[in-house]
């Protein structure tokens, strides 16, 4: 009846396995303190169903259910291309503007979804962290796992899109999951500081919605990256949606020129916020169900 | 080897006061640090900052030692803010302690709350999964049970409705049912059975002793002395944090309902998830202060609602420490299928019992607001404690164990 494969251990020190199996030590931490990752593969069957949770409860009770999965970016893309492609003739860098413009909110709705979902999940779940324990880790990760479901649906979209306009993607495409990852990084690794930010601070709820859309006029989705001088590209790439939303136009619309330099500078600027969020995160996770 | 399952070695919780109610707001932070060189100057002599520094901490637990053998079931008692819910939100890890440690040998499941996690939109059967994950019981686990919890629960016809269709006591019954299934060496259990009727407490009660016999060890906190007598096999009692007893239950028990009457005065409810404040509570008790048996009894809240609020039950119960279970209990929904609508501002809700024929002792109000079939805001069965006493009607009422209740009746006597 022992389960051994649950390590429950707070701090990560086993005692050994006597008579009754676990042995379980709680004491303060101090200091700096592991990741215990290892924790939260003995914890992914939860994961697993609050992801599915997210899934199955996000479009209960509306009329069109799974369809504004479709409608939201399909609808910035048309307002999109009236005021940027068509009003102002911002240019696509030879691609036509809906689809270049389409191509591109698909991966920054998944990331600002993501963002703002995973930000407020500690406070949502308020309930949950002051009654149960868990890897806390599990609740700003859940969210983001679920909006992947929400990008699936969309790309639909997309592969009719380019049907439509008869562009063939190269092998280039199979790169995809890689700026896939990148994307839910950026996400998790924002959503990770502020998450535990607002668990003691409330106003961060409010910063939430003047940040994506600061970020978003910061991000190529309207215009393309070409715009910005090459000199300053690379410091461009500190922005790593940049670099996911040039990667995915990259990858998918067969644009001549890679990401190069932006994406490299993306990638560095996310490892380093998603080390220094998961570790943030670690630390403040044993005031939550204090201060929450 | 040691039979010792858990122990608990001078722990102590230190709590900020005013962490918990008052959210910092980065402003706050802010003009404290503008203001942090001057308070440092201010504070230099060194007797002032010493005094703010006791007046801003309390030790909710301190100096907690003690040692659970397997297959003991220990209830822990004491009154409120006594620090037991610390100490069951530490054992269960919720929270760290601030000193000392618990050594705890084997699988530890906690159900501090019944029904954490279950959501109104999914099923009987999707929550039953959900709950399950979040107690960290594996979905194999689950599913072996699957039809012993269902059935525990009674709701095998509605196990595919949403939740929020069912009743609250379907609700409470597949909440706990996944709870007391739970496959764990050791359970932490909070005051959970004093949530739902008569009928499913009793159900509780019935498989907390079933846990109890298997030899599991049970910790159980709970204002219900009846319960605990029945229950558990030793006691600890809580008073400000510290240990002041630890024995029989019977001797725990008897030593808190001696010197610790729980004398609760009533203090406002916040309820921030409805914007509601209950700032009063009375009772039309005489010039002394009781409550008179065989006269009305009116139970007056004053609440203060920030905006209007519909769709929930306002609930009041009669509790006594030395009897099993809830005496009285009326909703204003699910006994009496009213709908209460608070207006912005002060709304007085009075609930009056025709004859208060209850014998005289000492009696504890309970209040709580549910939205019917879905959660409750807020349950807590002694809000205010009150003292009933007959004058004039006779020497029986006052005879302990007697009777509780006075029924309305006559003798009839042919010869």
């Amino acid at each position: 009846m022992n389960s051994n494969s649950q390590d429950i251990n707070v701090e990560g020190d086993r005692i050994g396995e006597q008579e009754k199996g676990i042995v379980t030590l709680i004491h303060p931490s101090r200091g700096w303190i592991s990741l215990k990752l290892s924790e939260l593969w003995e914890y992914r069957e939860l994961l697993y169903f609050l992801t599915w949770r997210d899934i199955k409860v996000r479009y209960k009770q509306t009329a069109i259910g799974v369809a504004w999965a479709i409608i939201q970016p399909f609808f910035a893309m048309v307002i999109f291309s009236i005021f940027f492609g068509q009003l102002a003739k911002i240019p696509s860098d030879g691609i036509p503007y809906p689809i270049f413009a389409y191509c591109a909110l698909l991966p920054w709705q998944l990331f600002s979804h993501a963002l703002n979902e995973s930000s407020n999940s500690l406070v949502a779940n308020q309930g949950l962290i002051t009654k149960v324990y868990f890897p806390r880790l599990i609740i700003p990760v859940a969210p983001v796992l679920a909006g992947l479901v929400d990008f699936g649906i969309a790309f639909l979209v997309l592969i009719g899109m380019m049907l439509y306009y008869g562009i063939m993607p190269t092998f280039a495409v199979f790169t995809i999951p890689l700026f896939l990852i990148l994307a839910v990084a950026t996400a998790l690794s924002v959503g990770l500081w502020l998450s535990a930010l607002n668990v003691e601070y409330r106003d961060v709820r409010y910063t939430i919605p003047f940040l994506t859309q600061f970020w978003l006029f910061a991000t190529p989705v309207a215009y393309p990256s070409s715009l910005v001088p090459e000199s300053w590209r690379a410091l461009y790439g500190l922005n790593p949606m940049a670099g996911v939303v040039e990667g995915f136009r990259w990858a998918l619309l067969g644009k001549a020129e890679g990401p190069g330099t932006l994406l490299v500078v993306s990638v560095m600027v996310v490892i380093i916020l998603f080390i220094g969020g998961l570790y943030y995160f670690r630390r403040m996770e044993k005031t939550f169900a204090d201060v929450v | 080897m040691s039979d010792i399952a858990i122990r608990v070695e001078k722990i102590g919780k230190l709590y900020h006061i005013g962490e918990r109610e008052n959210y910092k707001t980065l402003r706050d932070i802010i003009t404290n640090t503008i203001y942090a060189p001057f308070r440092w100057f201010n504070n230099i002599s060194p007797s002032k900052s010493r005094n703010l520094q006791s007046e801003d901490i309390i030790w909710a637990l301190k100096d907690v030692s003690f040692e659970v053998k397997h297959g003991e079931v220990i209830g822990i008692i004491g009154r409120n803010g006594a620090g037991k819910s610390t100490l069951l939100k530490i054992l269960s890890r919720i929270t760290e302690p601030t000193e000392g440690y618990i050594k705890i040998h084997g699988r530890v499941g906690s159900l501090l709350e019944v029904g954490t996690g279950f959501h109104p939109e999914l099923t009987g059967r999707e929550n039953l999964y959900l709950n399950g994950a979040i107690l960290g019981m594996k979905r194999s686990e689950i599913a072996k049970n699957f039809d012993e919890i269902v059935a525990f629960a009674e709701v095998e016809k509605f196990i595919d409705t949403p939740v929020k269709h069912y009743s609250s006591g379907m609700y409470m019954r597949l909440a706990f049912a996944v709870a007391a299934h739970m496959e764990i060496e050791i359970l932490v259990v909070d005051e959970v059975l004093a949530v739902g009727d008569i009928v499913f407490q009793k159900k509780c009660l019935g498989k907390m002793e079933d846990v109890a016999k298997k030899g599991r060890t049970v910790l159980f906190v709970s204002h219900n002395m009846a319960a605990v007598k029945k229950l558990c096999t030793k006691g600890i009692l809580l008073e400000y944090g510290s240990i002041v007893k630890n024995g029989s239950t019977e001797d725990v028990v008897n030593s808190y309902l001696d010197n610790n009457i729980p004398v609760q005065e009533f203090k406002p409810i916040r309820i921030d998830a409805l914007g509601l404040e209950i700032q009063k509570i009375t009772l039309n008790k005489d010039a002394e202060g009781v409550v008179l048996p065989f006269k009305p009894l009116s139970i007056t809240l004053d609440i203060f609602a920030g905006n209007d609020v519909t769709g929930i039950g306002l609930q009041v119960m009669i509790t006594k420490d030395t009897i099993d279970g809830i005496l009285f209990s009326s909703n204003t929904k699910q006994t009496k299928d009213i709908d209460v609508c608070l207006r912005k501002g002060m709304n007085k809700i009075t609930c009056l019992i025709s004859n208060f024929n209850l014998c005289s002792g000492k009696y504890m109000l309970g209040f709580a607001i549910d939205c019917p079939n879905v959660c409750w805001h807020y349950y807590n069965y002694n809000v205010l404690s009150f003292d009933a006493q007959e004058t004039m009607n006779g020497l029986w009422m006052t005879l302990p164990n007697y009777s509780h209740f006075y029924l309305d009746h006559r003798w009839i006597i042919t010869n």
